[in-house]
This record gives C-alpha cells, sequence and structure tokens, in this order.
C-alpha cells in the first residue's frame, strides 16, 4: 500500500534491506500495488453483499485482530479484551449518540458521541492493559479473558446503562456530505479508508522507537530495564495504541450491524478475534486482514455448503474448526508463515556460493 | 552521610558530579527466603576505578551486581551512586543515570537485527522512548550506534538477526549495549566467558580503551583477563567479602591461593 513491509533481516536476494527507510513509493514490492488496487477497485468486482457482509465485516474484524496482533506479535502480549473494548466503544456510541432505545441514548451529535466513544473505549483498554502488564504469558490471558466476560455479564445484567439483554438497535452512521454510509459502497470504502489507516499506523510504528522497544520488551524485557527503559509503562502504552484501533472499529462494528448487544462482546467473539489473528499469521500487521477474510468467508458459506454435501446445516461450526485446525496444524504461524516458506524456497539461494537453488532439488534449509 | 541521603534528590545528585563516590555500598544483604546469598557487604568503587570482582560459584558475585542494578532489592543495607541514595530505585532510573552492565548469560533481543538492537540501547538512555516517529538516516542516535558497532568489530553483521550471531559476537554485543550512551559506571558479569584467546585479547583491548572517567566492576573467573584490566581486587566467598586488595597483593595472598587458586595457579 504505502509503505513496505520490512521483516528486518538482510533480504533474500543478499541486498542488505534498508531497515531505517520512512515512506518511499519505489521500495514497495508488486502485490502491494495489486492487492491495493484490486481493493480499491473492488465494487466493480463483486455485489454489494460481498462488499458489505464480506469485505465490510472482515476490514472491522481484522481492525480488531490487528490491535491484538500489534500486543501479541510485537508486544509478547496476548490480550483476549480487545473484542471487549470495540464492544465498548460500539456501545458508547450508541449510548451518547441516537439509537432506537431513545429512553437511554443521549442524542449528542456524532462529533461529540464518537470522540467521547473512541476516549472511553481506549481508556477501558488501557485500564485493562494497567492490571494486565505486570503479569506474563498464560497470566495475562486469564486476566484479559476475566474482564472481557465481566464485562459481557455487566452489558447483559445492567438495564439503566447498558439496555440488558438487548442492548441497541437502530445506530446509524451521520448523513456526512449528502452520502448514506449504511450503503454497501459508501461503507465499504470507509472501512477501507480506516482499515489501511489501522494496517499503515502499525506498521510505521513498529519501526519507530515505540515500536522497537516494544519488540525489545518482547524478547527480553529484563534487560530493556538495565537499558534504561520503563518496561511497564511501555507495555501499557501498547495498550492505549491497540485499544485506540480497537476502539475505532468498534464504532464501524456497530454501524455494520446497526445494533450492538451483550452477544457483540461475549467470550466466544473474543476468542473468534484470537483465532483470527493466530491464522493469519502473528508475525505482521497484514495477517489478521488475512485471517479475518477467511474467517467471514467459512462463517458466511460454511452452512450453505453443508447442506449442498447433504450434512445438515447446524454444524457448519465443525467446518469453521476442521479449517482452522488444518490451518494451524500444517502451518503453527498461519497463513503468514505458509506464504513465508513457500516464498523462501522460490528465491533462496545457497549460503556457500550466493547462487540462487535448484528450485527442484536443494531446496531445504 | 544519612542526612544527604534525606534531602532532595535533586540536591543530592548536584552534589553526584562532585567527588562523590561512584559506588558505595553500606551493609548490603540478600536473603533467598533462610539462604544468604550475600551478607554485609560494604564496598566503596572511586569515579573512574577499575576493580575485579573474585569469587569462587555461588559467592554472590553476580547477586552483588543484581543488587546494584536494582534487578533485586537488597533484604537490607544501602546503595548509592554518584553520592544518591539508589537503593529503592527500579533498574532504570540507575541506568538512565549512568549506570550500564552486561550479563554473564547474553540477554539480547533476538528478534531484532544488531543495529536494532544497539539503536535501542542509544535510545533508553535519551530522551523520546516514547516517539512515535521513524529514526531518518541523519538520525544522530543511528549514528552512535553505528560507531558502538564498529567499535565492537561487528560492522559486517550490522543488519543481520541477532539469533543468528555466533556466541563470540553476542558477548560483543553485549558490551556494545553497555556502552551506549554516556555510562558512568559499567558492571561487567563475566565478559570472556567462553571467548576464544583473540577474542579475549579484543575485549582486554576494549576494555583498556575505554575513556578514563569510566569505571567499571568486572567479573572475571580468567584471572589473566582480571589483572589486566582492573586496578584493585575484591576476592567475595561465601556471600561475604574475604579479602580487598591491588591484584599483585591478592594474587601473591596464600589465603586467597588456598581459597580460590587451589596453589596450582600461574600467572601467563
Amino acid at each position: 500500500m504505502a509503505v513496505t513491509e520490512e521483516t528486518g533481516t538482510t533480504s533474500i536476494d543478499g541486498k542488505p534491506q534498508s531497515a531505517w527507510s520512512g515512506l518511499s513509493l519505489g521500495s514497495i514490492p508488486t502485490p502491494y500495488w495489486i492487492v491495493g488496487a484490486v481493493m480499491l477497485l473492488m465494487p466493480a468486482l463483486v455485489g454489494p453483499f460481498f462488499l458489505f457482509q464480506v469485505f465490510g465485516w472482515a476490514l472491522i474484524l481484522g481492525m480488531i485482530a490487528l490491535s491484538l496482533m500489534f500486543l501479541g506479535g510485537y508486544g509478547g502480549m496476548v490480550s483476549l479484551v480487545q473484542m471487549s473494548v470495540a464492544a465498548c466503544a460500539a456501545y458508547m456510541l450508541a449510548i451518547f449518540g441516537d439509537s432506537a432505545i431513545t429512553q437511554i441514548s443521549l442524542g449528542w451529535p456524532w462529533w461529540v458521541a464518537i470522540p467521547i466513544a473512541l476516549i472511553i473505549a481506549t481508556g477501558f483498554g488501557t485500564l485493562t492493559g494497567a492490571l494486565a502488564v505486570r503479569t506474563e504469558g498464560i497470566y495475562t490471558i486469564m486476566i484479559t479473558l476475566a474482564i472481557a466476560s465481566a464485562f459481557f455479564y455487566f452489558t447483559r445484567q445492567n438495564y439503566v446503562l447498558f439496555n440488558g439483554f438487548s442492548g441497541f438497535n437502530g445506530v446509524k452512521p451521520p448523513q456526512l456530505f449528502g452520502v448514506d454510509w449504511r450503503q454497501p459502497i459508501p461503507f465499504y470504502y470507509l472501512t477501507l479508508f480506516w482499515a489501511a489507516v489501522a494496517y499503515l499506523s502499525v506498521l510505521y510504528v513498529s519501526r519507530a522507537p515505540f515500536g522497537l522497544a516494544l519488540q525489545g520488551v518482547r524478547d527480553n524485557a529484563r534487560r530493556m530495564e538495565a537499558l534504561g527503559y520503563n518496561v511497564t509503562a511501555h507495555r501499557i502504552a501498547a495498550y492505549v495504541f491497540a485499544s485506540f484501533i480497537a476502539a475505532v472499529a468498534g464504532i464501524l462494528l456497530v454501524w455494520l450491524n446497526g445494533q450492538v448487544s451483550p452477544g457483540t462482546a461475549g467470550i466466544g467473539p473474543a476468542i473468534d478475534i484470537l483465532i483470527i489473528a493466530v491464522v493469519g499469521g502473528l508475525a505482521r500487521p497484514v495477517g489478521p486482514f488475512i485471517g479475518a477474510i477467511i474467517y467471514v468467508l467459512l462463517r458466511t458459506f460454511a452452512l450453505d455448503f453443508m447442506v449442498s454435501m447433504g450434512l445438515s446445516g447446524e454444524r457448519f461450526q465443525l467446518l469453521v474448526g476442521l479449517v482452522f485446525l488444518v490451518i494451524v496444524f500444517w502451518s503453527p504461524d498461519g497463513i503468514l508463515g505458509l506464504w513465508e516458506r513457500w516464498r523462501n524456497r522460490m528465491n533462496s539461494t545457497d549460503p556457500l556460493t550466493g547462487e540462487a537453488r535448484n528450485k527442484d532439488g536443494g531446496s531445504e534449509a | 552521610m544519612n542526612a544527604m541521603a534525606n534531602t532532595s534528590s535533586t540536591a543530592s545528585r548536584l552534589s553526584a558530579t562532585g567527588t562523590a563516590n561512584a559506588l558505595e555500598l553500606r551493609g548490603v544483604s540478600k536473603f533467598f527466603g533462610a539462604l544468604a546469598a550475600m551478607q554485609d557487604i560494604t564496598l566503596t568503587v572511586k569515579p573512574g576505578e577499575r576493580r575485579a570482582v573474585l569469587g569462587s560459584n555461588g559467592a554472590g558475585k553476580t547477586t552483588l551486581f543484581n543488587c546494584i542494578t536494582g534487578d533485586f532489592l537488597p533484604t537490607s543495607g544501602v546503595v548509592r551512586m554518584f553520592g544518591e541514595d539508589v537503593t529503592k530505585f527500579p533498574p532504570h532510573d540507575r541506568i538512565r543515570r549512568g549506570l550500564r552492565r552486561t550479563y554473564q548469560i547474553s540477554l539480547l533481543f533476538g528478534g531484532l537485527t544488531v543495529i536494532d538492537n544497539v539503536y535501542l540501547a542509544c535510545r533508553g538512555v535519551s530522551r523520546n522512548r516514547f516517539s512515535m516517529i521513524r529514526p531518518g538516516r541523519l538520525d544522530a542516535l543511528m549514528h552512535s550506534a553505528s560507531d558502538l558497532i564498529d567499535a565492537v568489530h561487528l560492522t559486517d553483521v550490522r543488519d543481520t538477526l541477532v539469533s543468528a550471531l555466533s556466541y563470540g559476537q553476542q558477548r560483543q554485543l553485549e558490551i556494545a549495549l553497555a556502552l551506549a550512551g554516556a555510562p558512568r559506571f559499567i558492571l561487567f558479569d563475566e565478559p570472556a566467558a567462553g571467548l576464544s584467546p583473540t577474542e579475549r585479547r579484543e575485549l582486554i583491548d576494549i576494555l583498556n580503551n575505554l575513556p578514563g572517567h569510566m569505571g567499571y566492576i568486572i567479573i572475571e573467573h580468567d584471572m589473566d583477563v582480571a589483572l589486566r584490566v582492573a586496578e584493585s581486587v575484591t576476592m567475595m566467598h561465601n556471600g561475604r567479602i574475604f579479602k580487598e586488595g591491588k591484584p599483585e597483593e591478592i594474587e601473591a595472598d596464600p589465603e586467597v591461593q588456598e581459597l580460590y587458586l587451589g596453589g596450582g595457579f600461574t600467572h601467563g
């Protein structure tokens, strides 16, 4: 799109990669141009259902999974609270802005309601982070899972603010510039724009001092302390950044669905975000989007597929689960890992002679 | 001395630039449960002084380092750096005041390149640690990072992932990380362990070429290295200080020879 993805290693063709280049159009590999062009021209290629329900949804889930990828891939902190942060932003927009539940919704204009929703949701994510960062590994997962389920039950049982079981419906994007942003084509471009902004900012920050230091904390927190970094503060700052991305996605999510309810923030959806990120790959920011598109396609078409195979339609979750099992089994680092291994095999050079390897033989690393 | 510790940190830091000792430990002990890893250590190191700490395994040398850097909080006692009481400070605050250390087992960032590792070290002791702006080609810290890489002879592997480096190269990188910024006092934890004779000579050169105001403490089993890079020696045994003195005195001391060198030591 606009920034190359840098792995920070010497590139395979032997040229040292310019790990410190900022934005330069010339260094973007061709596949990125192609993907970018296809994404931009998508409305000419597919119908409104695909634009709205498949790509719109996938881009939003991709953003939420991206926020998990930022924490998990760069920070080594697996947070299950990202979906709750998105749902929190969705709820806040419904509460401060307009919805069909007029006895609760304050009906403030969008340019007040959206910033408030973003701030509260980011604050919620940051607070969770502040609690979680003092723990490591599985304990981080447990704490964030506990907070995610607490949020779920709270929204389901609180009727004064969150309208309990039914939540809020009738939440619509504003009619800005005379465009109905809930129409498939405008909504697709809206989500594409914010997904691209989120993707590029994660990519950019990953090579900025903040992102580098976060990767340092992931690799070796104790050494980072011994280099003068306040590790705790750095981890919490990562939660601020990731929560903001999830919050933006939450606003788009409530517009996509037109409603938000406790089910949006349930344990199932929270785990789904983790599955999306892991299946796509946690190593690079593009992974969550790949995972999201696979997830959405499966969720959308697994039922039809099962029926056409003469199987019971309700068992579509079985197919979804099987596909994920196969992906994770064959490639523990997700689709990204598969892609990387394939590319290395295609381009690899012999470490001794520097010559391109024969594609038929000797490709073992 | 106690009165000084109670004054505001600004005041004590002002005195730090004067004649205060680089490092001062008073009655520092560290217990792990009932086990005394280090007991009643009182140690003074002057600015620019270069000291070796010797002792067998379990003598408490690395515990001493961990208490100085703040990786462990001592069970009792006071740690002062450049006149300032830092006993309760977290490690990063001590590092920002000019302390550095290397680790006995390399603690590096394996997922990052050599230049990124050193850049992080330079950034850690400067401002804008949270900067969201990528450093440009002319970034001053990038230049200092490159210079450090040259200084420890890692120029060829500048853009290599650290996990792909050889053991010796990782040890050299350890030292580069400790030299980042403007260190005032460095703790080297067995920097020569596992190095080849050539690499050892290079290490001795690097240490001897450090600017005179940079003091250090070096833990070293290799007497040959220790005696070439230190002006004074502290000998530890069972968590206590056993002997202190000039290298020649320690080397000649019959008790030390009995305890540590097993009598069979020859100076090469």
